[in-house]
């Protein structure tokens, strides 16, 4: 912290208080805008025709029925949108050696995962549209599909992209050195195998687009369902041609996003040609079905892992090789390597050892692609961390908790660099275990475990420990050649009437993005947060940002927000100066009235200084010219990530004999360093959690042999719904960062984070008396009675 | 065009529908196909009911049709010729979920809000028909509101209050008029 | 997701019912709480020219005694199994059965005689109408007839129902004090279809067993009656050996498919678990 902050018993200091959102009342009404209740005038409507198969060459496309279908607009191809459209590549720069086919709105020639978008149709409604889809017949020649993981990366078999030379995207090795060594010298070494399902984000809306290309002024704006504008913005510029300024792209309310709606979609892409073609609105919302096919997935892991230890219990070294498929083509415009390369990173991270060795292969298969979903590789290495560290503590005898205790590093170690490169600032690994111990009441928690099992009751107990990236500075993207900022900017004016309004980069899709940049700017300037109104999600309307990915809102966006906030409050002050005839130094501002900072005498109202600076410069002294519009830019600097951490324990219990798990409670207890706004902080952990639930037990895309998802609607694809989902009890260590002001990291991903290795851990604790293990992701009761070799 | 009870229809013939929606008398004209979730979104400009899977697995579409929560996604808008229907705007309007949005406010028991009219009118539906449900029952009500956000405790939370609250009044009320 | 397009009829008694669909000759479909149907049309798996609304027929709807016999009415909506008094007092494994039946709203909209007539065998209520000895009343261009609900459900989603047939009601035998019931699922979330699961109908004399109906769900292309496991118990008291000897012979009763995440031998072994814990609660019910 380079300045305190105003303490919470003062009027106007709102960081750290829980302050409903200003934006949820308009929600809760049913009048929020989504971009799926956009309607334009003359506006179309587009659907796909999707490949039934997972590979193979097109041979021809007959559409002549579904052209002449009456209400049918346009009928367009690979090659007609190729026409308008330049190809993409999912690849950058440092993630050395990658490669990726490069990729069109829709196939020339050849589709590579069944689901994959063939043909658009632009018709009067969706209906027609989807009638007109039944009138086309594709030939097809089916193509040898390469469908699992293991067979991709075997030597010989087909590839997913005959043009490749190999089904390799990218391998990449971390080596800290002499690890063979340590491992020959260890007293215990632990070894294991670990599987993750894919799975999809699933937000309640799906994905959504209004693209409306104004052929005489070359104006093309697009309504997108997206949380970084500014990204589409210049692709569909640079893809489309379109001068940069001509392209607004507008986020309205966006039905939750998790890192779903930041990637490039072929059909979205299409649509903005779609749009061009024929001068008019296009809308398309993908359906649930589609969804399934064609949001990004994620996840689709096996880990091999090796763990040393000493006599003691003390970790040594680690050494893993990650392989993971990422479908046919990587993910444009950050890769489908991130997930990867993160969790070779992060595992082993809350954990002090030395020595790690870690290889990373990334293949293709034909599938839907993959890429970053909230949590981007952390439950992975999370998971196979957390349980590596169970076996072994059982291996040397010790309670999981005493073993986390023995390893974590320790509160005063920092600041340090980790085996695989990471610079941690300030985490609090020790002081958050000692509060779950406290808030699980951990021992009596065992002592009823126990008692139960005497009675055939099987209950497990499952911590997890996570290391969380956040608020990535130009080296996460931006060196690697993506045009995706790392920082963000804020336009910020006091008003005529002296409210003040707040344009920044940021979006918002549910977490409190809003709120917590009012709080913030409110907090600064001394003024009720009623009378902030902050505007986000339009290109035309806020500066250029990175907007809302890696939970960095609070992080970047909230210090923007209050570098800025104090720009405009040092020039309201300037004027009140003048006005007062006092130094300015000697005023502050509390409660919209600009008061003496030593006294706290109310001077002159804040509305008064806009008065007179927008209405009567005259009465000012010669030569002043007001700035109440301040626009500010803050990139982080000092660390290249904000790191956080933090702790989860679950309890639950198993029916060994359906294979069943009832979820009983969960805990969480994170350091996100400073807290604007507990409520919020708390929502997004429990929301987290509950996506790792779910992914713990329930959620798997599962595929055909010949690659067709089987489980591709909402009806079969499980999420995790209200009545299996348990209470979540959270608490909070408070690590500020030095790096910025604020002092605030990100706390989005978290919950996602370690919740399913604590699911993975309590599982495996209820099922030690019957000497079965379950290392693989979901964990369903298929998966358990076969480990309990029930059937 | 023509009427529901008359002969049978030919299937792109736009058929006259006339229901009371949100309190007021409204016709339109639908094609048979168009499903109540369309029909009040696009026709009606009522977009506050949402569609989240159009297969009845996720909740986010819930009306009311003659008092009873329902989901407009598995219903055709023919098939509400001559109905009531409630939607979040119209309950929003004569307040009887007031204090439910408030508490829902109040807790944060909404993030992109996508879910949160069906979620406001399965709650509504909930308690009217118990009092003072537990968790777990309220859990159950909800199981089949799908919510990517939350994590449903908020949720749960704020449904919890309200109840408790509306018991805690009537209690007040019964006592009043006793005394 | 948009349907395809068709025609909509609205029926207002059975015979208007019967003609429109008639006219509409294969391509037409009637739609009862359309909680089944709506999706699959949505998805266009299904593409009827014409829809036969019966929601507005009074005759399918109601529920009354007739001698020794329930009368469900056809609309009788789920929900209504949880409220109604005649169902609580008379058929109450049908009661025992709803909460588990989807969720509150499609519960709302979700009929007795749609569930029935669609005959999915993940359904709840055709195995309990099958554990019950129900009649199934059908009327049909020839006249009306009642099916007995072992002869009702043929194969996968295909019933004793002939083209056009409308199911009018379904008849319960009265329950009686002297009968005990069980009902329970597993199923992955609450209101999702079940992995498996079995409704238990049984006649005692004091803690003897004299006659037990036990049907299954999700363990085949029908609901299933596992009649090798009722002539175990049948005439015994549920000892732990009987009950084992029950389990053991569902082997022969159900022979379920493999499912993509659910092996046939891991749906038998959960038959047996469900079917022991069941018999559990009846044996423990004296
Ligand atoms: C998300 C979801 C979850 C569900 N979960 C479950 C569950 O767990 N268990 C379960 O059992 N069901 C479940 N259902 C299905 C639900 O119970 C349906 O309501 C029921 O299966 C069909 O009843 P319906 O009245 O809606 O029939 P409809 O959908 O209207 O019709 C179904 C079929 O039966 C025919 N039909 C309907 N009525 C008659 C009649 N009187 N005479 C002749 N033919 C007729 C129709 O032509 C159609 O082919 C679920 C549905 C959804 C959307
Ligand atoms: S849209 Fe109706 S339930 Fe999902
Ligand atoms: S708040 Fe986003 S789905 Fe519930």
């Amino acid at each position: 912290m380079t300045a305190p902050l105003t303490p919470l018993d003062r009027p106007n200091s709102y960081i750290g208080r829980s302050v409903p959102r200003p934006n949820a009342k308009r929600l809760l009404a049913g009048r929020g805008r989504y971009v799926t209740d956009i309607r334009l005038p003359r506006m179309l409507h587009a659907a796909f025709l999707r490949s039934p198969h997972a590979h193979a060459r097109i041979i021809s496309i007959d559409a002549d029925a579904a052209r002449a279908l009456a209400g049918v607009h346009l009928i367009a191809t690979g090659a007609d949108l190729a026409r308008i459209c330049t190809p993409w590549t999912g690849t950058l720069d440092h993630f050395k050696g990658m490669t990726s086919e490069p990729q069109l709105p829709l196939p020339l020639d050849r589709v590579v995962w069944a689901g994959q978008a063939v043909v658009a149709v632009v018709a009067d409604s969706r209906a027609l549209a989807e009638d007109a889809l039944e009138l086309i017949s594709v030939d097809y020649e089916e193509l040898p599909a390469v469908v699992d993981l293991d067979e991709a990366r075997q030597p010989g078999t087909p590839r997913a992209n005959p043009a490749s030379q190999s089904n390799i995207c990218f391998r990449t090795q971390l080596d800290s050195g002499g690890v063979d060594e340590v491992f020959v010298a260890a007293a215990h070494v632990i070894e294991q195998q670990f599987s993750f399902g894919r799975h999809t984000p699933v937000t309640l809306e799906p994905r959504a687009i209004v693209a409306d290309y104004e052929p005489d002024s070359g104006m093309l704006t697009v309504h997108h369902a997206t949380q970084t504008p500014y990204q589409f913005q210049d692709l569909y510029s640079r893809h489309y041609n379109i001068p940069e300024a001509r392209v607004r792209v507008i986020a309205p309310d966006i039905g939750g996003s998790f890192g779903m709606k930041l990637h490039v979609y072929h059909e979205d892409m299409a649509v903005v040609g779609l749009s061009m073609m024929l001068g008019r609105p296009v809308k398309y919302v993908a359906d649930r079905i589609e969804s399934f096919v064609s949001d990004i997935h994620a996840r689709d892991h096996r880990v091999q892992a090796r763990m040393a230890i000493d006599a003691d219990g003390k970790i040594l070294a680690m050494d893993v090789h990650d392989a993971t498929a990422i479908g046919a083509f990587s993910t444009y415009p950050r890769t489908s390597v991130v997930e990867g390369n993160q969790v070779i990173r992060l595992i082993g991270a809350p954990y002090d050892f030395t020595s790690y060795r870690a290889a990373l292969e990334v293949v293709f298969q034909n599938k839907v692609q993959t890429s970053q979903y909230r949590a981007v590789g952390h439950p992975i290495a999370c998971a196979v961390t957390e349980r590596m560290v169970d076996i072994a503590a059982s291996r040397a005898g010790f309670d999981p908790l005493a073993m986390r205790d023995r390893n974590v590093i320790a509160d005063d170690a920092y600041p340090l660099v980790s085996p695989t490169g990471y610079k941690f600032e300030a985490l609090s690994h020790q002081a958050c275990l000692r509060r779950l111990r406290e808030i699980m009441d951990y021992d009596a928690l065992r002592g009823e475990q126990a008692e139960l099992r005497r009675r055939g009751v099987h209950r497990g107990i499952g911590i997890a420990t996570f290391v969380e990236i956040t608020n990535p500075s130009p080296a996460f993207y931006g060196v690697g050649g993506a045009r995706i900022s790392s920082q963000d900017g804020a336009t910020i004016s006091l008003t005529p009437t002296g409210e003040v309004r707040c344009a920044i980069s940021v979006t918002e899709q549910g977490q409190g993005t809003e709120a917590i940049i009012g709080q913030i700017v409110a907090d600064q300037l001394g003024l009720a947060q009623e009378h902030v109104k902050v505007i986000t999600g339009d290109t035309e309307v806020t500066p250029h940002g990175g907007a809302t990915w890696a939970c960095r809102g609070a992080g970047i966006g909230g210090e923007t927000a209050l570098q800025a906030a104090r720009r405009l409050k040092a020039n309201i002050l300037a004027i009140a100066a003048l006005v007062l005839q006092e130094q300015a130094a000697a005023l502050d501002i509390v409660d919209g009235q600009v008061v003496s900072a030593a006294s706290r005498q109310p001077r002159l109202d804040v509305a008064e200084i806009a008065r007179i600076a927008y209405f009567r410069s005259d009465t000012l002294p010669p030569g002043t010219q007001a700035q109440l519009t301040v626009s500010h830019h803050f990139a982080p600097q000092g660390y290249p990530f904000a790191f956080t951490n933090g702790i989860q324990g679950c309890s639950l219990e198993v029916d060994v004999d359906t294979g069943f798990v009832k979820l009983l409670k969960h805990y969480v207890v994170e350091d996100c360093g400073r807290i604007i706004n507990p409520m919020l902080v708390d929502e997004q952990l429990r929301g987290g959690v509950v996506q790792g639930l779910g992914a713990a037990l329930f959620e798997e895309c599962r595929y055909g042999e010949t690659g067709q998802l089987l489980n591709g609607s909402l009806a079969d694809y499980l999420v995790p719904m209200a009545m299996e989902m348990p209470d979540i009890v959270i608490d909070h260590v408070e690590t500020p960062t030095a790096d910025t002001i604020l002092g605030a990291k990100g706390c989005g991903e978290a919950g996602t984070a370690a919740a399913s290795a604590c699911v993975l851990n309590a599982v495996n604790d209820a099922l030690t008396p019957f000497g079965a293990s379950i290392n693989t992701i979901p964990i369903t009761p298929a998966r358990i009675l076969k480990a309990l070799n029930r059937y | 065009m023509s009427s529901i009870m008359s002969d049978l229809d030919e299937a792109d013939a736009t058929v006259r529908v006339r229901f009371v929606v949100n309190g007021r008398k409204t016709a339109c004209d639908v094609a048979p196909r168009d499903t109540l979730v369309d029909c009040l979104r696009t026709q009606l400009e009522l977009t506050g009911t949402h569609a989240g899977c159009e297969m009845g697995a996720c909740g986010a579409c819930l009306v009311q049709l003659d008092g009873r929560a329902v989901h407009a996604c598995l219903m055709f808008a023919v098939q509400a010729d001559g109905a009531r229907i409630d939607t979040i705007e119209g309950l929003s309007e004569s307040g009887v979920i007031a204090d439910l949005q408030a508490e829902f406010h109040r807790r944060n028991a909404l993030q992109c809000g996508f879910c949160t009219p069906g979620m406001l009118i399965n709650a509504h539906e909930l308690l009217s028909n118990v009092a003072r449900p537990s968790r777990e029952a309220i859990r159950d009500a909800l199981s089949g509101n799908f919510c990517r956000c939350t994590g449903y405790e908020a949720i749960v939370d704020a449904i919890a209050a309200v109840a408790e609250a509306r018991a805690a009044k009537a209690a007040q009320g019964a006592e009043g008029a006793s005394s | 997701m948009k349907a395809r397009a068709f025609s909509y009829f609205r029926a207002s008694t059975v015979e208007e019912a019967l003609d429109a669909h008639a006219q509409g000759g294969d391509d037409a479909r009637y739609i009862a709480g359309g909680q089944s149907l709506v999706p699959a049309l949505a998805l266009r798996l299904q593409a009827p020219r014409r829809l036969v609304d019966i929601n507005h027929i009074d005759e399918l709807r109601g529920v009354r005694r007739e001698g020794e016999w329930l009368r469900i009415g056809a609309l009788t909506r789920h929900c209504e199994m949880l409220t109604e008094p005649l169902i609580a007092e008379f058929a109450p494994l049908l009661r025992a059965a709803a909460p588990f039946v989807a969720h509150p709203a499609i519960r709302n909209r979700g009929t007795l005689g749609g569930s029935v007539a669609l005959a999915d065998p993940a359904s709840e209520f055709p195995a309990v109408v099958l554990a019950l000895e129900a009649e199934i009343e059908v009327a049909g261009p020839a006249g009306r007839r009642r099916v007995r609900a072992e002869d009702f459900f043929v194969d996968l989603f295909e019933t004793a129902l002939a083209p056009g047939e409308l199911l009018v009601a379904v008849h319960v035998p009265l329950f009686n004090p002297g009968q005990r019931i069980a009902f329970d699922e597993l199923a992955r979330r609450r209101g999702d279809y079940a992995l498996v699961g079995c409704g238990i109908s049984a006649t005692c004399a004091d803690d003897l067993i004299t006659d037990i109906r036990i049907a299954f769900f999700s363990v085949g292309n029908v609901p299933t009656r596992a009649r090798r496991a009722e002539s175990e118990i049948a005439g015994s008291r549920l000892s732990p050996d009987v009950i084992a000897a029950a389990q053991a012979a569902l082997g022969e009763d159900l022979a379920p498919d493999d499912g993509d995440d659910v092996p046939a031998a891991m749906r038998l072994h959960l038959a047996r678990v469900l079917l022991g814990r069941l018999l559990g609660q009846i044996g423990g019910a004296t």
